[in-house]
């Protein structure tokens, strides 16, 4: 006889095993799943839509838009769910297995026939953490007809260009530190040094600044150019010559007759220039562990039949060891193969992606005049170095906790003697009509509003991350709060940010108000026709998205190509290069933000006129006051009330403005424009994630917002 | 004010207006003529005017499919209205008991309530992207459109209190009370005599939060695991990449984006100026 407790047991392990075999079914069922950040509709994504099609597994796709891509990565990965599968650049390995979000090959068999360097940028402490797909460097295109025939260094180009008349010889984005690698190659200056220092703070790195800054000024290349500038100029013919990636290619329309070759040597040192290389890995994450299926995937990417659709689909060179069949033909993709071969793998330790920073600045400054190549490396280096400082040592929770629990228990008793006070208990049963009402929005508020905000303040108490993360209390605010132990309005402390922070906000509300205060008054005028007309397109800018608004902002205000130096040009005055002073990038900003948010006012403005009753004003217009008395002692007075909530609830989201700031200027010269908003999400994203760190300013700001409301608030009261 | 002002004063009022207003047209015509011209960088010139009119941008923008050759902006386009429609219902449903009860009833609280209301405005959202995808998560909402209506709505409710409350203290208590003393319940005057009134400030309201929801993208793209399941942003964003940006998409989608809010804004511009400060002389 079994026991019903035996029976019992049975049964629950049998439910148990059902259960299982059913989540593992439904595991098995589920289609692979692959993310990517491919342009909509380029030829990429076109390439990996054609070589999933041939995958014997069906595949599931996604899209992801670029910005969102890391964060969408970490929050789905770290999950448990997200893809099985993802494509993306060797240079953020050591951030990914920091994170935990991919793992080891299952069999390194997958890279084998593929190119050498591309399967070393894919290595990481020994094992193989991917399968490279495709490799992207940077060649020099040449103008056929100003340059007829390739030449041996980069000097004998310059000699030898016949550029256009008003024209330059060689497009090249000398701001970005990207584009400036194989000039530091040709002068031997590395960029991430060993031990993981700042390697371009040497007479080396100095040289390569300097001898672009002399190119520029003996106007063989473009001031201040920009990646699209560059592509811009090469398109139209007014560069004989451009350093640029394979994309490149895609946004010339209409070019001349051109070609490719793999950059030149320097004469100046004798060296080959060699750029980095980029190399597209198919990364395999925890989850694409469990089934063969991804493994298999993940190798298929890279076979011969995938690269060979890749090289003619995408026109990328592949990672295969031989070259496709388009490789050995397009001149094209020849051109890109033999650049690749002899390019750099960029370093995939996470502390690289901390060079470019510091390093685009060091290098805007020193081609602004502003600085001596020596002395804005070394400001790029020790700005490095702050970055990469060690972990705050971790901290005793139990003071904390205890900090904690003193606090809720002052909370208990106030709460329990507020339940024996009559008068309160009495108060709190007459609330409960008045509770029946607030509570759906409070309790969405709190679950979705305050409980994230919540748990993002706390993780300002934590760093490091994985293995290493920490309590370390207090530590953040300490170090944010002392300048980094520099001076106090040294350039990037929490107290210069601040200030610019402050300037902001007030420059912007006053513009707000003073605009729309008086197009709100104009539009108020009995008077006035065609009023509905003015009063439906002054509202424009509010309805357009304010991304795109800023987007387009910074697009008119490029030195080369944007409306407003054109505009400038009609009345005579030089072209402006708009974000290489912080005067100029300020009131870029601010132009930006006082468009986007000036029909708000106009608006209100006007609602509160309405409330300014006729009779007043003919009273006071009986009495002898002039118009402008009747403006100021009248008019006003009654509509400032009705205006204070909207300046407050304005300088709230304008001292928060991350969207201008961020894409207009984005910080430019130097950091000097951004605000604490921008700050925080440059130590959150772009500076090793240091999450904690930024959570830190988060709270900050909002202490600061919330002290200064409050103080306004009693003075008004 | 029953003087009629001279000629030149009107001409100026009509010269500023006019000035003004070539301020907020010009970037527009900017991302216009980018969306309606072939090229995919933007041309240097003071008149944004385009030289080759297309409308290739536009074509491919509305014209985009699925892997598996599915309309997807078809789809995409319901998913934003639904979702905008949806979020704006949901946020206005729930702002305006609350709003109510805190412009006519008095409880224990609402002094804080009120300010912790404003404080939800002054945190910055940089690091709540990611506890919002594992409460969702929890929730098992991700990768729905009602879970991405509940975190808009949500957010959307400050703003909508704000609004509503200013509203609702306009409208005369005697209303109320008339009906109260006709035999309805509290909640039957605030449905019956509070809400048809407040109609206009209701309609403001609604708007804002669907533009907020229209617009919005950073969380649609973490919550979203689907390109079906995508919102218009979300797609108006793909056509930046890391290396390669099509402008002219990018402008065109901005346009398609944009023209809804901006159709909106027309209907609804009459209660706009009444509506967003509805009763504020009571301040």
């Amino acid at each position: 006889m079994i026991s019903s407790e035996a029976r019992r047991g049975v049964a629950a392990l049998l439910a148990l095993l059902a259960v299982w075999c059913a989540a593992a079914h439904a595991e098995a069922a589920r289609p692979l799943t692959l993310w990517h950040a491919y342009r909509q509709g380029g030829a990429e994504e076109r390439a990996l839509a054609e070589i999933l099609a041939r995958s014997p597994e069906p595949v599931e796709v996604l899209a992801v838009p670029f910005e969102g891509y890391a964060t969408k990565l970490h929050a789905a990965i770290s999950h448990g769910d997200g893809p099985d599968v993802f494509l993306d650049a060797h240079e953020r390995i050591g951030d990914f297995v920091a994170r935990g979000l991919i793992v080891p090959l299952p069999s390194p068999s997958a890279c084998d026939g593929l190119a050498r360097a591309a399967v070393r940028a894919v290595t990481w402490e020994g094992q193989l953490v991917g399968v490279p797909i495709a490799q992207k460097t940077l060649a020099l295109y040449l103008n056929s007809a100003q340059v007829p025939e390739d030449t041996p260094d980069l000097e004998a180009l310059f000699e030898r260009a016949r550029p256009a008349e008003g024209g330059v010889v060689l497009g090249h984005a000398s701001g970005s530190a990207y584009a400036h690698a194989p000039f530091a190659s040709a002068f031997g200056a590395v960029y991430l040094g060993p031990g993981d220092t700042f390697g371009l703070a040497t007479p080396a790195g100095a040289s390569s600044i300097e001898f672009v800054a002399g190119l520029t000024k003996r106007g063989l290349l473009p001031d201040d150019a920009t990646p699209s500038l560059v592509s811009e100029l090469f398109g139209s013919g007014r560069a004989a010559a451009a350093i640029g990636g394979p994309w490149m290619a895609g946004d010339l329309r209409a070019p001349p007759p051109y070609r490719v070759v793999p950059l030149p040597r320097l004469r100046a040192t004798g060296r080959p220039m060699r750029p980095f290389l980029t190399v597209e890995v198919a990364f395999l994450t925890p989850r694409g562990r469990e089934r063969a299926a991804a493994g298999a995937l993940v190798a298929g990417l890279a076979s011969e039949e995938a690269a060979e659709i890749r090289a003619r689909v995408g026109r990328t060179v592949t990672s295969r060891a031989e070259p496709t069949a388009p490789e050995r033909t397009d001149p094209f993709l020849l051109a890109f193969a033999r650049a690749a071969a002899t390019a750099e793998p960029m370093p995939s330790r996470p502390a690289m992606r901390l060079v470019f920073e510091p390093a685009d600045r060091a290098l805007r400054k020193v081609l602004r005049g502003d600085a001596t190549a020596a002395a804005a490396l070394d400001e790029a280096a020790h700005r490095f170095d702050d970055v990469r400082r060690p972990l705050p040592p971790r901290a005793a929770p139990a003071p904390y906790a205890a900090l904690v629990g003193v606090a809720l228990l002052g909370l208990v008793a106030v709460a329990a003697r507020r339940a024996r006070d009559a008068v309160a208990t009495g108060a709190l049963a007459r609330s409960r009509g008045a509770y029946g009402y607030v509570a759906p929005a409070t309790i969405a508020i709190l679950a979705l509003v305050v409980a994230p905000l919540v748990a993002g303040a706390a993780a300002s108490f934590f760093a490091g991350r994985g293995d290493d993360a920490r309590f370390v209390g207090f530590a953040h605010y300490v170090t944010i709060l002392t300048a980094r132990g520099g001076a106090w309005l040294a350039s990037g402390s929490f107290y210069l940010v601040l200030l610019v922070t402050v300037l902001w906000t007030a420059a912007n509300i006053t513009l707000h108000v003073l605009l729309g205060g008086a197009l709100g008054l104009l539009l108020s005028r009995r008077d006035l026709r065609g009023k509905a007309v003015y009063r439906v397109l002054l509202i424009v800018p509010w309805a357009v998205p304010s991304y795109v608004t800023a987007l387009a902002w910074k697009g008119m205000f490029h030195r080369q190509l944007g409306a407003v130096n054109a505009l400038l040009a009609l009345v005579g005055v030089e072209p402006v290069s708009w974000f290489s002073r912080f005067s100029t990038a300020f009131s870029a900003n601010l132009a930006t933000n006082v468009w986007l948010g000036f029909p708000f006012f106009v608006v209100v403005t006007m609602g509160a006129l309405t409330s300014v009753p006729d009779d007043v004003l003919e009273a006071a217009a009986v009495d002898g006051a002039t118009r402008w008395e009747r403006l100021w002692r009248v008019t006003l007075p009654m509509i400032r009330p009705v205006l204070a909530p909207a300046v407050a609830l304005g300088a709230v989201w304008t001292f928060n403005m991350f969207n201008v700031v961020f894409l207009v200027s984005g910080g430019d010269p130097d950091g000097t424009t951004d605000i604490l908003v921008s700050e925080a999400y440059r130590w959150a994203f772009a500076r090793e994630a240091q999450i904690g760190y930024a959570a830190a300013y988060s709270v900050l700001i909002f202490a600061l917002l919330f002290a200064g409301s409050r103080a306004l608030g009693r003075r008004a009261s | 004010m029953t003087r009629r002002a001279p000629w030149w004063e009107l001409a100026l009022v009509h010269a500023a207006l006019v000035v003004a207003t070539a301020f907020a047209l010009y970037p527009v015509l900017w991302v216009v003529t980018l969306a309606l011209s072939s090229s995919r960088v933007p041309e240097p010139t003071a008149l944004p005017l385009p030289t080759r009119p297309s409308l290739d941008n536009l074509r491919a923008v509305v014209g985009a499919t699925s892997s598996s050759g599915h309309w997807l902006f078809g789809v995409q386009l319901l998913n934003s209205v639904v979702v905008s429609l949806a979020t704006a219902a949901v946020g206005c449903a729930l702002a305006l008991p609350a709003a109510y009860a805190l412009a006519r009833l008095d409880f224990v609280g609402k002094r804080s309530g009120v300010s912790a209301l404003l404080a939800t405005q002054m945190f910055p959202t940089v690091a709540s992207a990611i506890p919002l995808y594992v409460i969702l998560s929890a929730l098992g909402l991700l990768d729905t459109r009602t879970g991405l209506v509940v975190c808009y709505a949500s957010t959307s409710i400050p703003f909508a209190v704000f609004q509503l409350q200013r509203a609702i203290e306009a409208i005369p208590r005697e209303l109320e009370e008339a009906a109260m003393v006709d035999g309805a319940t509290r909640l039957g005057a605030f449905v019956r005599v509070v809400l048809p009134a407040a109609r206009p400030a209701i309609a403001i309201t609604f708007l804002f939060a669907f533009m907020s929801a229209w617009n919005e993208f950073i969380l649609a793209a973490t919550l979203l695991g689907r390109e079906e399941s995508f919102t218009l942003p979300v797609l108006l964003s793909r056509y930046v990449g890391e290396h390669d940006a099509d402008w002219g998409r990018f402008a065109a989608g901005a346009l398609v984006v944009s023209a809804p809010v901006m159709a909106l804004f027309y209907v609804t511009q009459r209660h706009l100026v009444g509506g967003l400060t509805a009763g504020g002389v009571k301040g």
